[in-house]
């Protein structure tokens, strides 16, 4: 890798925006941590263990593109009085008393002139503030010590320290504390309007009088180097709060570190654009006692272009300065998943149900640590979705951290090991010198106001008020032609809300999407067909909104909101509260209604939507301009509820489309600081399916009353078109439970739990849309290649008017008939016609070139019928070559590769044909995520291979065996799936036949789910661990990341490369699927030409691209889409639905049904029989592509694809096809180079994936004997928390020569002593054990297979174990088989997904066995909440000594059963007692007539042999009085499969004894 | 939609036909629908891409009623059947059916029964008096006439009608319906059921001028003075001929439309003096050709009660399967028996013929040869007599029914002189169906040549739809 040590020029600095690349989609996560002295004693030695902590934590940051640069790293200490006052005679500055004075570290510009007026402006605002300047220091920074590289000097400010004394009018501290906050923040916005474009920026990094934050853009260990004041002893703080940074951009910037001046944050908060707006709207109705008149100083309290964390800060800042105590402000913020939590205090739920009105939730996933340097403390978001321990020590230290093992403590010393659990909290007092646990301080909190009296007196529930009068449905013909004026389709009937009100949720579809994008449409399209739903991948993790439903919300609040800061000021608004936004018609008029309930409290106006439509579409952006304008009048006449209706529109009036109208008014209002002060309902004919709800809620709509939809609903039931016995209030409460649940799956794909935080958060991306029109209605949302404007919307909506109110025949009597769904001749265009499907098949049937070129002609050319982006590009001319000096298609073929479809969604013969065709090829073929039958890694008679080159790993994890991964070339981690990102999938139980079952290590006829979320991946430095893991089970694959194109994808990308993936792919948003919701389908995610272009220049950009091969994927069809994925910067393409269609899939979309009548993607033998596919047709499609991609290559004039990758100097737009509404894109974006200044544009290096420094390695050296011939060896190791996925490596050996068998029990025995870092025994081969003395952190045993793993404290440490932690969260995630046994208690989400593995431990925390579909789990001591949610099968034994278990466990799938009673047992076991002698692992085959007493016996006695454990010592001392005690925990499902099972074996005895 | 499983559970249940024995003593239509189409219905898989759809000319959105049927919903399936085809009556029994062929379930078993689907539910919206006029709500005081009354001609009268103008139809003959009324049997189509369709146009107001032959009767030019537009749908209806040895100068051989004509009006109860009829009653029959026309010949020379028939055809036997895998979803060329061949026939294939041979000025026999088709290397098939394979067939009275060429051209076409495409059919494209002549339209056979009345209806339609918006300068008609 010489090559890569000549460095290409730098970068000057973080580029700007330019192409589709733009800094502010820059994500981060992190390790976060902290060192407290619970009594305040202050020393240096704390400093130093914070940068230790810093250090030892560097594998959750990251390096770019240089590994000498940091991403950043810094550290916040107590404001060191003794070291200023000793230095402060040099800088002859006069220090008051501590407390009297405080500092500001600021960064400045280099330009003097810049630098001198911004200190000037500093100077000034403390002036102004009535404050003393007292001097400036300069901040001794070494660079050269801290080894940081030119692209980090570059931007380096001049970093000084301004010292400034408390003025005699300032009342004590806290007063002085709040006039630093104005002078940092008067200073600051000026400075801003000076716009000064340096490439090191103005910034604050703290000014208190309490604190201090040294940081900038680092690794860890250059924390220290660089400043020497962190090396002075006289440095003593008696707290230490740390940051690493993990930035999925090497652009991260000096400022852009943590810890920010409170907080330092280790997650990301995903509706930070929700927030922002909604602080916004609040300028007018905010006032403060304590600011007074400074508040209005303090605004914008977030500016554009910060980071989450900043804004995040920015708000606990003003809270904190506003009044509220750190504890209390963190609450507001992050609040407890509190609504409908049975465990909750009633008088803490109070507390936040008070609260919820306050302030909209800062939802996302969340580990964050707070100071203002008298209390130091943490909490931990409602899901648990990042990981803090802590352990306290018996001479008052606290250590927190993102992992255990940040510091060496001696055990002795060690008095508690914990972690922060969901929504928990946990605070250090140093002035009181204690710390406050969660229940303490939040009972405390909670008592301080009467919260039950106030909401009793105060909350007004719309569900309870009195019914009114709501109009009735219209006849049918009055309702077609409002159907039609509103955009309805059949379809929309059809598919969308039949199948919701008769089945209370939304429909499911198959095989992706191939329509054009609505700006490429030619036809009228919804509003919301111009967004695409955001979604998240890697740096956090979407919501399983139904196995974790506790923690969603939809429960939104109407009308004002009372002051933020008001906190003793004035009497409680009243508050209006629904417990879902969908309003009935009756609602509806109860809102309108309401202001006689409550004494004119609340006064509602309904402002009409509509215009007179003689004006046409012209007369759109005057009606918008009055509308608006009347909401303000509404607002400022003190009407605090606004309906905006469009139930005016008739044949005389054109109704605006609601979406556009209600972002209108929600930007307008914010824009005048007024939006808090009124509630925004929507009364439209318009909405109808998920999407068009979450798009309003997404802009800005508290509730939404769809009374067409409505209507349409009691037109098909009057007509007889719905089932007879539902009836109309039953239909009606189906319809709004289905797109309440489907609220929660758009919500919970961003991570987004609450609809109060979702509302108004704008999760979209807009796409087609000019950015004029986007930045004046949808405020600060994206758009990228703009695209229709008013005009152009406003023509759509005329043109629908038109056809509803005009003569045309068609919709005389009939809606039209819609076509999205499935293809129609009057319908909307598809890429896949009758004719395209046909052409191809008969083209590769009979090898005809020819039918072939029909074929891609006819989807190539887009001649008056746009379909996708590319169908607008054209090549540039240039100097042809002959096609012979091309490189042969059979080289070309090499780079293709098959689309990840799982076995289980299509058949054995459709998923082995693409695997024969592709090795034949030399591509890649992809086994999807339902692993891979081991029979297939051996090569065919005939030299075919069956084997997938490229094995998936998915959240699910079905199949996922160290075997599995040891014969892969590719290891595929699948992010999200274009046609759903960011939700996961179930296997109906129907559909796991015995074949199924065991290729996915489950019970046949039992259901599996795919989670949402990879558990073991909630953030980039999860996915980089991940990727490490794997890497390890099979050294010689390539690692890639599946991601699914949206905006910022290409900033997540450079993430995952930083990450070290070898290969990343970028789906488009159209990916075929088996099953996934309609909404998904064709809402979520964008095309992948953006995505893939993003990615490009993102990665070229941070000269980050040579180092991993990028795939292109989604609806690729043809050598021109090849030819441009390459060109916008792909090394490879991979194809699904088209390799389908090429082995006879004939777009029935009917994958979800089972009934596919080709025998492709169904499970039903008769079916699979029709299937006519073979390799060579698969062959000779790709063959074909190839060799249209040659030609095309050669009248570019490229001899290979490798001249090709990159270069879309050699692309433009095709003008000539344009049409009314594409006219306005610029596709130019897409075709932006960045300048790459000699970095690689293209694949070139290889990954350094750091294996060579494992203590793997020498664990292998020393197996040898075992890995040659099997025998058993014993290796005694120390380890550490940077030894990460322990034994992975070396399992990944044994798999590879000897299968998923492994080796005999105990072959390999490893006795290791210390904290073991992440991932200890993951993918754990048989016959490998692991005996470790210590503790575990995260993800222990992932992915078992078949190896044992067995913890326990250190003889010399002095905890009682069972009461203490002693492994991390996501334990056993995916594991197979294998055995572990802990002394001590687990984190969240132990044993989730797992498929076969034994397991006892002391106590788990929530989601305890999620998702789980085999094996055994015993827990001796307690669970959290949510246990056994999603668990389908295998079996728990649940110690509840409280006797309340029943309400911590989810029963939607499970049954609670006592343990049989001994003597049963007995008489069932005859002689059979239980085999203790041989140590041999229990082979525990579930059985419905098992002797559970004797399996949870024998497990217990193993667990006590192995560990000591007392608990488990005494449980077996007492068994006779424990045993009732225990709890079965046995899904319904498994219950039924084992019965059923069970049965056919005595059927099959019985007939063998009847023949024999 | 529909049920999912259906295509498993339910097999393909075909019309009933009464016995040969039985049926050939009568003109009427013989065949019945089965009792229960609705799990016919259900049999249809509601696919992503209707294949069918697009295999019908007239694009019958088949999926949607399919599925109405299958849930009964049989009043709305006529509308949506109504929607994109006027006359399903008339497709739901002599249309070939390239939807069946197109259905997916033909791919891999036996398609769903469309065609009797479309069958059942136009006859049970006459029964059920659903159908009714739809007169205009306004006239737009524009003049159409269309010349001939023939599918395309009748689509295209209601359509424009149903647009608010006025449209009058001229026909040559003296019944409406051109080669649906006097080209196909009885037996296949009885004539009230074009007499029903006509009774509702009438109450949409078009008016029908019988016997009227434009350019004979009434110049062309008068209806171009008259008439805002004027549609040619006159069908093609220049018979191909065999000029062999003794064609000119034997009696007893004729066209096939002379018989079918004749016939069928004596069928509707015209009195034709037996010296005028054709008749095949004691004869041998030779029928020259082998498709649908050769069929009708065949059947009414059954019902005639002929000695024998025998239908020859030039080219070689198709086969009696096709692989699917390389035809589906196109029209199949494959053997297939149509009920008049079943009630009796000879079939013979690969055969040409030599002469006539005739006594006394009378046909009582043909020369035929065998053929042979290859392939050469430009992949044009060609065809050699086989040397020595000469044999003669018995034939009193032999039909000639090897197709039709293109329209008549005398009379009007020339009149007009408007301009021929290269197989002399009246020069128009299928997005305006303009002719060289302004306000003049074509559609139909006359513009495409023959072919099925499905193709017709939808020329018709689409021309309606052109006429319309060259009337108004935009439409209200969906294509």
């Amino acid at each position: 890798m010489s090559h890569s040590m000549s460095r290409p020029s730098l970068p000057l600095s973080a580029p700007k925006k330019q192409g589709l690349y733009d800094p502010a989609h820059e994500h981060d996560a992190c390790g976060v941590g902290f060192v407290a002295h619970i009594k305040n004693r202050k020393s240096h030695e704390i400093v130093e263990k914070g940068l230790e902590i810093l250090l030892r934590l560097t594998h959750r940051g990251a390096a770019g593109a240089d590994p000498r640069e940091g991403d950043g790293a810094g550290i916040l200490i107590q404001l060191p009085d003794a070291f200023f006052r000793a230095i402060a005679p040099e800088l002859e500055i006069e220090l008051p008393a501590e407390g009297e004075y405080g500092v500001g570290m600021v960064f400045l510009p280099k330009d003097e002139a810049h630098r001198k007026a911004c200190e000037a402006i500093v100077e000034q605002a403390i002036v102004e503030e009535g404050q003393q300047l007292l001097g400036w220091r300069d901040v001794p920074c070494d660079a050269v010590r801290a080894d940081l590289p030119e692209s980090v000097t570059i931007c380096e400010p001049v970093i000084r320290q301004v010292f400034i004394g408390r003025d005699g009018s300032c009342a004590g501290q806290d007063a002085f504390e709040r006039k630093l906050y104005v002078i940092r923040r008067v200073a600051g916005n000026r400075i801003n309007d000076l716009a000064f474009k340096d490439d090191a920026k103005f910034y604050f990094a703290s000014m208190s009088s309490r604190t201090i934050v040294y940081k900038g853009m680092f690794l860890s260990h250059q924390v220290g180097a660089y400043y020497e004041d962190l090396r002075d002893a006289r440095m003593t703080s008696a707290l230490a709060l740390v940051h690493q940074r993990f930035s999925t951009n090497t652009f991260p910037a000096w400022e852009l570190a943590h810890p920010f001046r409170m907080v330092a944050h280790n997650g990301e908060i995903n509706t930070v654009r929700g927030n922002i707006n909604w602080m916004n709207a609040r300028r007018h109705s905010m006032k403060s006692e304590l600011l007074g008149d400074d508040l209005a100083k303090l605004w914008p309290i977030s500016g554009e272009g910060l980071s989450d964390t900043a804004c995040f800060d920015n708000a606990i800042e003003l809270l904190s300065m506003g009044g509220y105590s750190l504890a209390h402000a963190a609450m507001l913020l992050i609040p407890e998943a509190w609504s409908g939590n049975k465990l909750m205090d009633e008088k803490r739920k109070a507390f936040y149900e008070y609260h919820a009105a306050l302030m909209e939730p800062w939802d996302g996933p969340a580990a964050v640590a707070f100071t203002d340097g008298r209390q130091i403390g943490a909490t931990l978001d409602r899901n648990g979705l990042r990981p803090a321990r802590y352990l306290i020590t018996n001479d008052d230290l606290v250590v927190m951290a993102s992992e255990m093992g940040v510091l060496d403590i001696p055990e002795e010393k060690i008095v508690k090991k914990w972690r922060l659990q969901p929504g928990k909290m946990f605070l250090i007092d140093l002035e009181k010198g204690c710390i406050i646990r969660d229940d303490e301080l939040k009972a405390e909190l909670a008592d301080q106001k009467p919260y039950q009296k106030i909401l009793a007196e105060t909350q007004v529930h719309l569900e309870s008020l009195p019914n009114e009068v709501a109009p009735m449905a219209p006849e049918h013909d009055t309702l077609l032609n409002k159907q039609q004026a509103f955009g309805y389709s059949q379809e929309d009937l059809k598919f969308l809300i039949t199948p919701m009100a008769v089945s209370g949720q939304e429909a499911i579809g198959s095989m992706g999407n191939d329509n054009p994008l609505a700006v490429l449409s030619n036809r009228s399209r919804h509003m919301s067909n111009y967004f695409r739903q955001l979604f998240a991948q890697v740096t956090n993790p979407p919501i399983d909104p139904i196995r974790e439903e506790m923690v969603m919300s939809l429960t939104s609040i109407i009308g004002p909101r009372p002051n933020l800061l008001g906190l003793d000021m004035e009497e409680p608004l009243m508050r209006l509260e629904v417990h879902q936004p969908i309003l009935s018609n009756i609602d509806l008029e109860k809102l309108r209604l309401i202001e006689r309930y409550t004494d004119g409290k609340f006064r509602t106006t309904t402002l009409s939507m509509c215009y007179i439509a003689e004006q046409g579409a012209t007369g759109m952006e005057k009606a918008l301009t009055s509308l608006c304008e009347a909401a303000e009048n509404a607002v400022n006449e003190h009407f605090n509820i606004v309906i905006l209706s469009d139930r005016d529109m008739d044949a005389d009036h054109i109704a605006i489309p609601t979406l556009l109208a209600t972002s209108a008014v929600h930007q307008h209002l914010i824009r005048k600081g007024l939006r808090t002060e009124t509630g925004l309902v929507i009364e439209t004919g318009s909405a109808r399916e998920v999407h068009h709800f979450a798009a309003l809620a997404g802009y800005g709509a508290e509730a939404i009353n769809p009374y067409i939809a409505f209507e349409t609903l009691f037109d098909l039931q009057r007509r007889g078109q719905l089932p007879e016995h539902l009836t109309l209030e039953e239909i009606k409460t189906r319809y709004i439970k289905a797109i309440g649940k489907g609220l929660y799956k758009v919500m919970s794909k961003m991570g987004i739990s609450t609809y109060h935080s979702y509302c108004g958060a704008q999760i979209f991306e807009a796409v087609g849309l000019s950015s004029e029109f986007v930045q004046k209605y949808f405020t600060g949302t994206a758009t990228q290649i703009e695209g229709v404007g008013l005009a152009e919307i406003a023509e759509e909506a005329a043109r629908l008017h038109r056809n509803a109110y005009g003569n045309k025949q068609i919709y005389k009597h009939a809606l039209d008939a819609g076509g999205d769904y499935a293809w129609r001749i009057r319908g909307e265009e598809h890429t896949l016609t009758p004719e395209v499907v046909t052409r191809l098949q008969h083209a590769v049937r009979t090898n005809s070139r020819q039918l072939y070129d029909e074929y891609a002609a006819a989807i190539n050319d887009q001649t008056g019928r746009l379909m996708t982006l590319r169908g607008l590009f054209k090549f540039k001319d240039s100097t042809p070559i002959h096609v012979d000096e091309v490189e042969p298609a059979t080289e070309i073929v090499k780079r293709f590769a098959t689309g990840a479809m799982s076995f289980g969604s299509i058949s054995h013969e459709a998923h082995s044909t693409l695997a024969i065709a592709m090795n034949r090829l030399g591509g890649k073929s992809n086994t999807g995520e339902g692993g891979e039958e081991p029979e297939r890694f051996v090569p065919m008679e005939n030299g075919d291979s069956m084997r997938s080159a490229i094995k998936q790993v998915a959240s699910g994890r079905f199949g996922v065996t160290t075997e599995y991964l040891a014969n892969a070339d590719q290891i595929q981690i699948k992010m999200a799936q274009g046609a759903k990102p960011g939700e996961g999938g179930q296997l109906p139980g129907h559909k796991v036949d015995q074949r199924i079952g065991r290729v996915r290590h489950s019970t046949p006829g039992v259901g599996l789910i795919s989670p949402p979320p990879h558990h073991d991946i909630y953030s980039i430095e999860d996915l980089a661990q991940l990727i490490f893991d794997l890497k390890n089970t099979n050294t010689d694959a390539d690692i890639s990341v599946k991601l699914v194109s949206e905006i910022g994808v290409g900033t997540v990308a450079a993430g995952v490369v930083k990450a070290h993936a070898d290969h990343v792919v970028i789906a488009g948003h159209d990916g075929g699927t088996g099953a996934s919701p309609l909404t998904s389908i064709k809402h979520a995610g964008s095309p992948w030409e953006l995505g893939l272009a993003e990615t490009q220049q993102t990665l070229v950009l941070n000269r980050l691209r040579g180092r991993t091969r990028l795939q292109a994927d989604g609806q690729m069809r043809t050598g021109r889409d090849v030819v441009i994925a390459g060109l916008l910067g792909a090394d490879e393409v991979a194809f699904g639905t088209i390799a389908l269609i090429a082995e006879g899939c004939i777009m029935m979309r009917k994958c979800h049904l089972n009934t596919c009548p080709v025998g492709v993607a169904t499970q039903d033998p008769e079916l699979r029989k029709k299937f006519v596919g073979t390799p060579e047709d698969v062959v000779n499609f790709f063959m074909f592509v190839a060799e249209e991609a040659r030609e095309i290559m050669a009248r570019l004039g490229f001899r290979s694809f490798d001249e090709l990758i990159g270069r879309t100097e050699m692309l433009d737009t095709n003008d000539a096809i344009r049409h009314w509404k594409s006219q306005g894109l610029d596709l130019s974006p897409m075709f932006h180079q960045p300048k790459a200044n000699g970095s690689a544009i293209k694949h070139c290096e290889t990954q350094d994936h750091g294996l060579d420094v494992l203590i793997d390695n020498s664990l292998i050296a020393q197996a040898q004997p075992a890995l040659q011939d099997k025998t058993a060896v014993v290796i005694k190791t120390d380890i550490c928390n940077v030894d990460r996925s322990f034994g992975t490596m070396l399992s990944g050996k044994v798999a590879r020569k000897y299968g998923h068998a492994g080796l005999p029990e105990d072959t390999i025995v490893i006795k290791a002593k210390g904290t073991a870092g992440q991932s200890l025994g993951a993918w754990l081969a048989h016959g490998v054990t692991i005996d470790l003395a210590g503790e575990g952190n995260d993800y222990v045993g992932k992915g078992l297979s078949g190896g044992r793993i067995v913890i326990y404290p250190p003889a010399s440490s002095s905890i009682r174990a069972e009461e203490n932690i002693i492994v991390g969260n996501t334990v056993l995630f995916g594991a197979i088989a294998g055995e572990c046994y802990f002394n001590g208690v687990a984190g969240e989400r132990f044993a989730v997904r797992n498929s076969g593995a034994t397991a006892v431990v002391e106590g788990v925390g929530d989601h305890g066995c999620e998702y789980m579909t085999g094996g055994t789990v015993v827990v001796l001591g307690e669970t959290g909440r949510n246990f056994a949610a999603g668990m389908s099968g295998g079996i728990a034994y649940v110690l509840d000594e409280a006797g309340d278990f029943e309400n911590r466990c989810n029963m939607a799938q499970v049954e609670l059963e006592p343990i049989a009673s001994e003597a049963e047992a007995l008489e069932k076991l005859d002689h059979q007692g239980p085999d203790l002698e041989t140590h041999g692992r229990v082979n525990i085959k579930h059985s419905l007539s098992q002797d559970d007493q004797n399996i949870l016996r024998t497990l217990i006695e193993r667990h006590v042999h192995y560990t000591n454990s007392s608990r488990g010592r005494n449980i077996l001392e007492n068994w006779d009085a424990y045993l009732p005690k225990f709890t079965r925990v046995m899904p319904v499902d498994y219950k039924r499969a084992l019965s059923e099972m069970e049965a056919e074996m005595k059927a099959e005895a019985g007939k063998e004894h009847a023949n024999g | 939609m529909g049920k999912p499983t259906g295509f498993k559970e339910y097999d393909r249940e075909n019309l009933s036909y009464a016995p040969v024995a039985d049926r050939i003593t009568h003109y009427n239509e013989f065949s019945k629908l089965p009792a229960d189409l609705s799990t016919q219905g259900a049999r249809c898989m509601d696919c992503g891409i209707p294949f069918c759809q697009n295999g019908c000319p007239v694009n019958n959105i088949i999926p949607d009623w399919n599925d109405l049927v299958f849930h009964g919903q049989w009043r709305e399936a006529l509308e949506v059947l109504h929607s994109t085809n006027n006359f399903p009556e008339f497709t739901g029994r002599i249309c070939p059916a390239p939807c069946e062929e197109a259905c997916t379930v033909n791919l891999i078993g036996d398609a769903v029964t469309i065609k009797n689907i479309e069958l059942a539910i136009v006859e049970k919206g006459w029964e059920e008096e659903w159908i009714t006029p739809q007169p205009p709500e306004h006239k737009s005081g524009r003049k159409v006439a269309i010349v001939g009354s023939g599918p395309a001609g009748l689509g295209c009268a209601q359509q424009l009608a149903r647009a608010g103008h006025d449209v009058v139809v001229y026909e040559k003959e003296d019944r409406i319906g051109g080669l649906m009324r006097y080209g196909i049997p009885n037996f296949k189509l009885e004539k009230h059921v074009i007499d029903r369709r006509i009774a509702q146009m009438r109450g949409e107001g078009v008016v029908f001028h019988i016997s009227t032959h434009i350019g004979v009767d009434i110049s062309a030019s008068e209806l171009l003075n008259e008439y805002d537009a004027v549609v040619l749908t006159g069908g093609s209806e220049t018979p191909r001929d065999l000029p062999i040895e003794g064609r000119d100068k034997l009696s007893g051989i004729h066209f096939a439309m002379e018989l079918l004509t004749e016939n069928t009006k004596r069928v509707l109860g015209d009195e034709i003096a037996d010296a005028d009829f054709i008749t095949a009653k004691d004869k041998h029959v030779v029928v020259i050709g082998g498709g649908d026309t050769g069929s009708d010949c065949i059947g009414t020379s059954n019902r005639h009660g002929a000695i024998s028939v025998t239908q020859i055809e030039i080219m070689p036997a198709p086969p009696e399967k096709v692989n699917k895998l390389l035809v589906w979803p196109n029209w199949p060329m494959k053997m297939r028996t149509s009920t008049s061949q079943e009630e009796g026939c000879e079939r013979d294939f690969s055969i040409t013929t030599k002469r006539f041979i005739g006594e006394n000025g009378k046909v009582t026999a043909i020369e035929c040869a065998r053929v042979e088709w290859t392939q050469d290397e430009s992949g044009q098939w060609q065809m050699r007599e086989i040397a020595d394979s000469e044999f003669t067939l018995k034939a009193d009275l032999v039909l000639l029914a090897m197709g039709f060429l293109h329209p008549v051209h005398a009379g009007m076409i020339e009149e007009l002189g408007v301009n021929l495409d290269g197989r002399g059919n009246v020069a128009a494209n299928t997005s305006d169906y303009r002719t060289s002549l302004d306000k003049v339209f074509a559609a139909g056979d006359m513009r495409r040549g023959q072919s099925l009345v499905v193709w017709a209806i939808r020329e018709g339609r689409q021309a309606a739809c052109a006429v319309d918006e060259y009337l108004t300068g935009s439409t209200t008609l969906p294509r």
